[in-house]
């Protein structure tokens, strides 16, 4: 998702019984569905898993900002551009709302800024493929926000309340990016040849990187159980990919896109679509550092932080000559 | 929220913690009041220089769906709060004052609304 591969303590979930009192306390009041406020005493463990899950969420806010910017100012009308500047505009909020719940942590965001740019914590593998054409914006809105708000919705109850409140800002806005994508593309699939092309273009790079943002099948993973017994993770990378191809499905065939996968069918049995798993050596090549774009969008953020350092010092330093000036007048 | 007092994160992912480094940006904490004459409400935090960029900054971070019609912004590091460790002490006493709520008191029916 916008957090993948999130690896915690990696030692096995403990039962209530080898706990001692503190954090079984901790763990009932958590399996009661009460929340764990920032002062609140938590185990080491909860709180730096949390620390990589936010700030690697944030991160992803921030960095997914650059693909999209790239079309603000090729968009096709000024009402798709107004459109784009505001989703664009969110997408920073989202990334504000989690920094700040992350710095309840312990940690502050410039440190987290400084731990992104020297890569030492991740964005989401999804920002770092290219987005070539216009339809992109739609495919992106429409796939790349649809898996995020999978994984969105139900982190809305995740058990740490500043996370939770977090998710819930975004997922009330996050429902206007997908559909705005959705409304790009359903333009384009209702235009000339050339556009519904391009549509399907979109639709054939976006699909398999869309599957890949909730991660590898985690069913036997250890840090995965772990987060799941903590309510940082609600579901597994399998039942929300499975429920996004489902809710996905309907929706390419009223675009008339066509999902490349040859293999996709309806299973009466489970009840949902068979599909292919994407390239998993392609997905861990990206997080490596080797995706198409991995290095442009690591370097445009360096530079975007690099080149502001003025803009942040001057106005301290101005905010700091003004409280003296008051404090001299009083 | 407020921040809890800086704690060592594992020195291999992330640099320690420590008091408020220079050239950081403090922390504020954004309450807005709504449009329907409620109080204002904690909504999030923010970084900005001083307190007029923070009410600048809130306004684009907090309020860019009509959410507002006022800000407050107040450094976090103003705020005191109460302690998770005093809640017993802070909370259990209402627990065995019932005679505070309406319902405690049991109305005739003859006697009607009241």
């Amino acid at each position: 998702m916008y957090a993948q591969m999130i690896k915690s303590t990696g030692k096995g979930v403990k039962s209530l019984d080898e706990m001692d009192p503190q954090e079984r306390a901790f763990q009932e009041r958590i399996d009661a569905g009460g929340k764990i406020e920032p002062k609140d005493w938590m185990p080491e463990g909860y709180r730096k898993n949390l620390i990589r899950q936010i700030g690697q969420h944030a991160h992803s806010e921030i960095v997914g900002q650059l693909p999209e910017g790239n079309w603000i100012t090729r968009a096709p009308t000024l009402e798709r551009k107004a459109i784009l500047l505001a989703k664009v505009q969110d997408e920073a909020g989202h990334g504000l709302y989690l920094y700040c719940a992350a710095e309840t942590l312990g940690i502050t965001r410039d440190e987290m800024f400084e731990a992104l740019h020297e890569g030492r914590m991740k964005y989401s593998s999804i920002f770092n493929y290219p987005t070539l054409t216009w339809a992109d914006m739609g495919a992106v809105g429409w796939l790349v926000d649809g898996a995020a708000i999978m994984n969105q919705v139900p982190l809305q109850r995740t058990s740490y309340g500043p996370y939770a409140r977090a998710m819930v800002r975004i997922c009330k806005e996050e429902s206007f990016h997908q559909r705005q994508g959705f409304d790009i593309m359903m333009k384009m699939c209702n235009g000339t040849e050339a556009q519904k092309r391009m549509a399907q273009d979109a639709m054939n790079r976006f699909w398999y990187p869309s599957l890949m943002m909730f991660g590898p099948s985690d069913k036997d993973s250890v840090h995965s159980e772990q987060s799941m017994a903590w309510k940082i993770k609600m579901n597994t990378n399998d039942e929300l990919r499975q429920k996004f191809v489902d809710q996905t499905v309907p929706q390419a065939e009223y675009l008339g896109l066509t999902i490349p996968d040859d293999t996709i069918t309806w299973n009466e049995e489970k009840d949902g679509y068979d599909f292919a798993e994407p390239d998993w050596s392609e997905f861990f090549d990206v997080l490596k550092g080797n995706g198409p774009c991995n290095h442009d969008r690591l370097e445009t953020r360096k530079q975007a932080w690099d080149e502001g350092a003025w803009v942040r010092e001057g106005m301290l330093a101005h905010a700091s000559k003004r409280r003296a000036a008051k404090l001299a007048a009083e | 929220m407020s921040s809890p007092s800086p704690s060592a994160y594992d020195e291999n992912e992330t640099p320690k913690a420590g008091p408020k480094r220079t050239g950081e940006w403090p922390l504020f904490e954004v309450f807005i009041r709504g449009q329907h004459g409620l109080s204002h409400r904690h909504v999030g935090s923010l970084h900005a220089p001083d307190a007029a960029m923070a009410i600048k900054n809130a306004r684009d971070v907090y309020t860019r769906r009509n959410e507002g019609v006022s800000i407050w912004v107040v450094e976090a590091e103003a705020i005191h709060a109460s302690a998770p460790g005093d809640k017993e002490a802070l909370y259990d006493p209402a627990n065995d004052k019932v005679y505070r709520h309406p319902t405690f008191f049991d109305v005739p029916d003859e006697v009607g609304h009241m």
